[in-house]
């Protein structure tokens, strides 16, 4: 058992302060400490994905990094992607796409997308599938995954050309 | 009244059967929005977490708590001793066996729950498991069934009866200590003697491994027991909430209205989530004990290692046929490795679940089939992973059956397949093994699936492939995979189907609210099959109100009817077929209000879409919208205010929704790394509902198929140690293994559904197993290949191409 330390994190662009104990993982700090449950634990290994959140401007896996390793970051979860009255591309695609059924692992397959989507704006079907790798999913076989993916993406690059 | 909208528009405004309608699930899951059973949080809860056994097999000698019991945080530590004067330290199993829910004096396979450690948060649990000290002594591992049947290791004491003799079991009588049951159907004689008349036999053993369903959320519970009021909730990952409210009360002697279950999202279960597993047990007892809710979440190991492993199956087929290949006999033995505990999650009176399928999707005449399943020192489990009661091992057996029989006969194996398919004017068909087939139009399908995929042209391609690897043009060989199944789902009726003797009816409850929308309920559970979007169509359809306007809900014991749940596809076809009928009674209703409003007799007004009219006078009508509101604020007389019906459906039969798949595959026979090129799948499930969800559940299912034959499995060393306890080595596809699939269909109802649907969730991965399996094999038949068992991993693939001789 190890002392408990204060950490410095911002959370969707809300600064907290959170009081946990070095070893704890960042994904149950989210979850459990500020009631941010729409990234999930499948395997606690880094092989699911579900547990995804943006850290800094990169994918991470929050079940395998340290609450004490996030000290400092800027972390945007699915929470922090868009609202219910303004939704994200992507999660407006998956929906028109089928791009979910059970949901579990929607959110880090969603936020995880979003990076790919800010890395290569214009990704081929290899480039998505490579991409999202690093994200499980056992219901849609990933075909309206991708589908999403790719949808959210033309929409995304029209929308930024229409403002240009 | 003038219409301004024609009834084109009407019907499409509804949303209902055959759209693609989005789904209403999505909003919430796409924002982070679910609620899982780990995203519950109650005030005070504690969470839970066991001491398991690094040993498969050992005898328990002593188990000292008192140093846990010392760390902070942790509040208490169950063992057996503490369960027993509960009676609460073993418990019932689905198949009529029972199971330990703290190890009794001896562990019989890794993992096995030891001890339960309640503590503040799951670290302190976790502190907790690291200091209770448990001295075992290593006994002899039994991990083959084979051997298990002839060892003097007894691995359950309670088999052996006081004469020394193996005990009688819950399904007859036992041949050896570590025998479970026998079970067969089917004439023996008649298919020896078919067989051995025949000028053909084919014989062939293959081993289906043993599987995890593995979905991405894992089992867990939070059970709050209230003291003040006498309640106790248990939200779970439960396919079946009735059911476990029904066992817990049973088990635990509260009376079962003091408890309610609930099931919230859930994320994936896949069979995984059916049985009652020992995590929920302690939950409650230590909810019980501490007056506080207590939270259980197994981690993704103790998901691999403890519950619900699928398949195990040893079955050796010998199949008969004239020289022109015509089937005249079937006889399929297996031999079913059950583990530790018989916790197979089936009807009672199949302990083998409906591998009495086997005979597929063909006209034989005469066929027998025994299962014995035995005990091993594995975890127990059998449950249906993505498909209905052993039905894959079934249609494995018998399309790899076909393969090889094909062989024998030297025929090409699509061929094989048309001249023995059910014809369709053999329906309803009565099989050998005791089935009647609801419908089918197999040729129709077959000949459908050929055309799309140019099958004469693939062979031709493969035949120079051929050409070409014997001249030393090219390392790959080419494999076309044929698969046509039948499943069996939707159980089911009755008179033959029970769990725990609760009948496998299913049900649904309506509410029509008087402004003109509706809640249904049903007892069924959604684990991502998009229920509240696909039964609302139904709905809409049936009476005559917009899907959007229909909330469904599922899964509150408190409020739902009762069912039995969601598994074994059996959703649609009964909880389905319950949600029909119980539109049908608003419907009869509605008729009689609609009559009385337009002042005319009740057989002279008819349904069109959305409203009630008079015969021959559609200007004259009542919309749904307009009758909902009269059943609330007229007194009409001979007739109940409010527009209510419940639907208890005990279906008729079974469905049997069958398919036909085709893949192409390219195998490096040198890495033994296969490349899916194609994959059509052409599945009929009856009436379509709503046919995005449907290819989204054949997508799903089909990738499921992949990993089980491709790679994925529970497998173990000679020690009982699980070697592939993590998502490391336990294979789950990623996108970047995974190919696009073609899907097509064509609709044969089901006769005796009231809407003509058959389930559709599982038919993919029962097909698609032997279809990508069969691939395999067809990539090596030209070099003599005859059966290589799954999963055809890459190395097995290698070795394989090796063994042929072919990296000479």
């Amino acid at each position: 058992m190890s002392d408990k330390k204060h950490y410095k994190l911002t959370v969707n662009g809300q600064a907290v302060d959170v009081l946990a104990e070095p070893r704890e993982l960042l994904i149950y700090t989210l979850r459990e400490q500020l009631n941010i449950t729409g990234p999930h634990i499948g395997c606690e290994t880094s092989h699911c994905g579900a547990c995804t959140v943006t850290i800094d401007g990169k994918s991470v896996k929050s079940c395998t990094m340290f609450v004490a390793q996030a000290d400092g970051k800027d972390i945007t979860t699915i929470e922090g992607l868009g609202s219910p009255d303004g939704l994200h591309p992507l999660q407006e695609a998956f929906k028109e796409h089928h791009g979910l059924q059970c949901g579990y692992c929607t959110p880090g397959m969603i936020t995880r997308a979003s990076k790919l989507l800010e890395e290569n704006p214009n990704p081929t079907e290899e480039e998505i599938r490579f991409g999202m790798a690093g994200n499980i999913c056992r219901c849609t076989g990933y075909q309206n995954i991708v589908k999403s993916i790719k949808a959210a993406a033309a929409e995304m690059n029209a929308a930024k050309e229409a403002a240009e | 009244m003038k219409d301004e909208v024609t009834r084109e528009e009407r019907i499409d405004n509804l949303k209902g059967m055959g759209c693609s309608r989005k789904r209403v699930e999505d909003a919430r899951f796409t924002q982070g929005k679910g609620n899982y059973v780990d995203d519950i949080k109650l005030d005070g809860m504690l969470f839970g977490d066991f001491v398991r056994s690094p040993y498969a097999h050992a005898n328990i000698k002593n188990i000292d708590t008192s140093a846990a019991l010392e760390v902070p945080g942790v509040l208490a530590v169950l063992t057996a001793k503490d369960l027993e004067p509960l009676a609460l330290h073993w418990m019932p199993t689905l198949a009529g066996d029972k199971q330990m829910v703290l190890a009794d004096g001896k562990v019989l396979f890794q993992g096995q729950e030891v001890a339960y450690v309640v503590a503040t948060d799951r670290y302190a649990a976790a502190d907790g498991i690291e200091a209770v000290e448990v001295e075992y002594e290593e006994l002899e591992v039994l991990v083959d069934p084979f051997k298990a049947m002839e060892s003097d290791v007894v691995l359950r004491p309670d088999t052996v009866g006081e004469d020394g003799k193996p005990a009688d079991g819950a399904h007859g009588p036992r041949k050896h200590h570590n025998h479970i049951f026998t079970w067969e159907a089917g004439d023996k004689e008649p298919t020896e003697q078919a067989i051995g008349a025949s000028e053909v036999v084919a014989e062939e053993f293959m081993y289906y491994h043993r599987t995890h369903p593995c979905p991405l959320e894992t089992c867990g519970c939070v059970a709050s027991m209230d003291k003040v009021n006498g309640k106790l909730t248990i939200w779970g990952t439960f396919q079946a909430p009735h059911a476990i409210r029904t066992v817990v009360s049973l088990i635990s002697g509260i009376e079962e209205h003091n408890i309610r279950v609930i099931s919230p999202d859930i994320g994936g279960g896949f069979g995984n989530k059916v049985g009652a597993y020992p995590g929920y047990v302690c939950s409650v007892v230590a909810s019980i004990v501490t007056g506080k809710p207590v939270k259980w979440i197994e981690d993704r190991m103790d998901n691999l290692m403890t519950t619900a492993f699928a398949r195990d199956y040893w079955m050796k087929g010998r199949i008969s046929a004239t020289k022109e290949g015509k089937i005249t006999g079937l006889h399929c033995h297996v031999t079913a490795d059950h583990g530790g505990f018989d916790a197979c999650a089936d009807p009672t009176k199949f302990p083998a679940g409906f591998m009495n399928i086997c005979t597929g999707s063909y006209d034989i005449p005469t066929a027998y089939l025994e299962v014995d399943g035995v005990y091993t020192n594995k975890a127990p489990g059998g449950v249906s992973y993505r498909c209905s009661f052993r039905v894959t091992e079934a249609v494995y057996f018998i399309e790899r059956m076909i393969e090889v029989l094909a062989i024998e006969l030297n025929m090409d194996a699509a061929k094989l397949r048309e001249i023995n398919f059910i014809r369709k004017e053999q329906f309803p068909y009565k099989a050998a093994l005791g089935w009647e087939y609801d419908s089918g139009d197999y040729h129709t399908a077959w000949k459908k699936a050929m055309d799309a995929v140019d099958y004469d042209g693939l062979r031709a391609e493969q035949a120079q492939r051929i050409e070409d690897f014997k001249a030393g043009k090219t390392r790959k060989l080419m494999g076309i995979g044929l698969t046509h199944f039948t499943e069996i789902v939707g159980a089911g009726p009755v008179k033959n189907c029970d769990i725990l003797g609760l009948g496998m009816f299913d049900s649904c409850e309506i509410r029509i609210h008087p402004t003109g929308s509706a809640i249904a309920r049903l007892g069924t559970i959604s684990q991502g099959q998009g229920h509240a979007t696909t039964f609302a169509q139904i709905l809409a359809s049936e009476i005559g109100l917009p899907a959007d306007s229909i909330t469904i809900e599922e899964g509150d014991t408190d409020t739902a009817p009762y069912g039995l749940g969601t598994y074994g596809s059996r959703s649609t076809p009964v909880a389905g077929a319950a949600t029909a009928m119980a539109g049908r009674k608003i419907r009869a209703k509605a008729q009689m209000i609609a009559a009385y409003l337009l002042e005319v007799h009740d057989d002279d007004v008819e349904f069109d879409v959305d409203r009630f009219a008079v015969k021959g006078a559609p200007e004259r009508f009542k919309t749904m919208k307009e009758i909902a509101f009269a059943a609330y604020n007229q007194a009409i007389p001979g007739i109940e205010p409010g527009l209510e019906a419940v639907s208890y459906y005990d279906p008729p039969n079974m469905t049997y929704p069958f398919g036909a798949y085709v893949c192409v595959m390219d195998i490096d026979v040198d890495t033994g790394v296969p490349e899916i090129r194609r994959f059509y799948a052409l599945d009929d499930c009856g009436t379509r509902i709503n046919p995005m969800v449907i290819e989204g559940q054949i997508h799903g299912g089909l990738t499921e198929a992949l990993a089980v034959a491709l790679g994925q499995e529970i497998a173990y060393d000679d020690m009982g140690n699980v070697k592939t306890g993590t998502l490391m080595d336990f294979f789950l596809p990623t996108a970047w293994e995974v190919p696009n699939y073609e899907t097509d269909h064509t609709v044969t109802p089901s006769p005796h559904h009231p809407i003509g649907a058959k389930g559709v969730g599982e038919s993919p991965h029962v097909g698609g197993v032997p279809c990508f399996s069969n691939a395999v094999h067809d990539a090596f038949r030209a070099f003599g290949l005859r059966q290589t068992n799954m999963p055809h991993d890459h190395w097995r693939i290698w070795r394989t191409a090796n063994e042929l001789g072919l990296h000479d």
